[in-house]
């Protein structure tokens, strides 16, 4: 589902995260990306919706070389990936409801099954008695399923995480990270970016250990 | 998704941009006035030129002062071809009506006129010639003047011709003047509209820079991010016309009363028109179409600058 050969990514100020990266993730699978901070794991996940390009090597993502996408396409490669945020990037001057809604507005979806969707995708992170809160008044955990709810409120094939236990209890994060088995469950490709390894290892899915820029 | 689902949803998320445009307007409901307002008096003032010139030029149309000319006719004709002469005159293309005045009438007149003396009372016998005012249609070329005063010179018996055309040469440069001033004025305020707008949606662009980073992140196109800026701009403009329309009304009302005192003192019965209907929904189309081109402007030289995170 997804691949990466030979990846590397240099940035103009010399700094050098991915040198040379190989990884494959198979369709349905949950792959944790562990290493220490700087190793790459945030450079790793948004190369797969093209939030950055890789200097050098080769991007695959179900089959298509990301290289050879048009700038058109990007957006509708971006919508078939669902993607959480260690800050989050809600928008704080519009309700949780609206906020999970965004990516379903965007496809111009009718609104019953907006509002259908968007109350499912709450309720399963928990939160739909808070729909019409907005998000400063919620807890960081909180505000983390509200991305999650976000991001797969389209039902994507991928889902990528970005430290979705960044700053959360231990109780918080296990129920986090259960949160993200139950959509691998019903098939969906997941890769959680993390440095929690005691968690990590408790869960026991493949895990690709990044350092100095490659997989170890 | 099937086809036929495609302009439906198309569609909708034209509605969708168009409302929640109007939404972020009406969040900041004095901004958003000011801005229409000043739009508003920027496309009044060209419009209030037009309905000016359209104004002028409909008044002097119905104006009796039409250009005129006289022909003199040889001093030994018959006075019994007088009516003859000034019937074959209204025969002409482009003569609106002839009166006759003989030279006994033009010595009556130059006698009541000249009042004080009598020098022509010295002469044995009359010196002035028959003369025939020849009324011109209005709205003549000049081109066409000069043919018809070809025309009358080379009728039988007419010694020499005078036309007034000192007077409808100076109209027709004025009016020609006050086109040109409109058209200028029109340019430099509509460029003053666009401008306006171009630095609106800029600041309005800025202000909504992490809600469009962050629809970028999640697979919003270009299309869908533009759309809601477009429709603030025709949003804008539309107000601004509807604002000038209404400026132009209240500035019609203002003048009609003295403009009609003054065209009475002329002998007309001449009253001023506003816009009309056709008019101001010209008005409003053109604002929609200048706040459009602004909007487009900002948000291609704006937009593209925000990427995703």
């Amino acid at each position: 589902m997804i691949r990466l050969e030979g990846v590397g990514k240099r940035y103009p100020g010399g700094n050098e995260p991915l040198r040379g990266l190989d990884v494959h993730v198979e369709r349905g699978e949950l792959v944790f990306i562990t290493g220490a901070s700087g190793a790459g794991k945030s450079t790793l996940l948004r190369l797969i919706p093209r939030l950055e390009r890789p200097s050098r090597g080769q991007v695959l993502v179900d089959g298509a070389d990301l290289a050879r996408l048009p700038r058109r396409r990007i957006p509708y490669l971006r919508r078939r990936i669902g993607m959480t945020f260690q800050d989050h990037r809600l928008l704080h001057d519009r309700t949780l409801f609206d906020n999970v809604a965004l990516p379903l507005v965007i496809e111009g979806r009718p609104h019953t099954d907006i509002r259908r969707r968007v109350q499912a995708a709450l309720d399963k992170v928990g939160l739909l008695a808070q729909s019409r809160a907005y998000p400063v008044t919620l807890s960081g955990g909180e505000q983390q399923r509200v991305g999650i709810a976000r991001a797969i409120v389209t039902r994507p094939p991928i889902l990528l995480a970005d430290e979705p236990t960044g700053n959360l209890d231990p109780a918080l994060s296990l129920e986090i990270m259960q949160l993200f088995e139950q959509f691998n469950q019903v098939g969906v490709t997941t890769v959680i970016a993390s440095h929690d390894q005691p968690l990590i290892d408790a869960l026991g899915h493949r895990q690709i250990h990044l350092s100095e820029g490659r997989a170890a | 998704m099937s086809i036929s689902a495609l302009p439906k949803r198309w569609a909708k998320l034209h509605a969708h941009a168009a409302i929640s445009s109007l939404g972020r307007l009406r969040r900041q409901w004095l901004g958003s006035i000011m801005t229409a307002a000043a739009i508003g008096i920027a496309l009044a003032l060209p419009a209030a030129f037009v309905v000016a010139m359209d104004n002028l030029e409909s008044a002097l149309d119905g104006w009796q002062g039409a250009p005129r000319a006289s022909v003199f006719l040889d001093t030994g004709t018959e006075a019994a071809q007088y009516p003859d002469i000034a019937e074959r005159i209204r025969a002409l293309d482009g003569i609106r009506g002839v009166r006759l005045i003989t030279p006994d009438q033009a010595l009556t007149e130059y006698r009541q006129s000249s009042g004080v003396s009598d020098p022509l009372a010295l002469l044995d016998s009359n010196p002035l010639p028959a003369v025939v005012l020849a009324e011109l249609s209005g709205g003549l070329a000049p081109g066409a003047v000069d043919r018809l005063a070809d025309r009358l010179r080379a009728l039988p018996a007419v010694d020499d011709l005078r036309l007034d055309r000192d007077w409808m040469a100076r109209l027709a440069a004025i009016i020609e003047l006050g086109n040109r001033a409109t058209a200028l004025v029109a340019l430099l305020l509509g460029l003053t509209v666009i401008l306006v707008l171009f630095n609106t949606l800029r600041l309005d662009i800025e202000n909504h820079r992490r809600e469009i980073e962050i629809t970028r992140l999640i697979g919003g196109t270009n299309a869908f991010i533009r759309r809601p800026f477009l429709y603030t701009g025709v949003w804008y403009g539309l107000a601004g016309g509807l604002i000038a329309g209404g400026l132009l009304a209240i500035a019609v009302a203002f003048v009609a009363d003295p403009a009609q005192r003054l065209a009475s003192l002329y002998g007309s019965g001449f009253r001023p028109a506003g816009a009309g209907l056709t008019g101001t929904l010209t008005l409003i189309g053109a604002g929609g179409l200048l706040g459009l081109s602004g909007a487009w402007l900002a948000v291609g030289r704006h937009l593209s600058a925000i990427e995703a995170p």
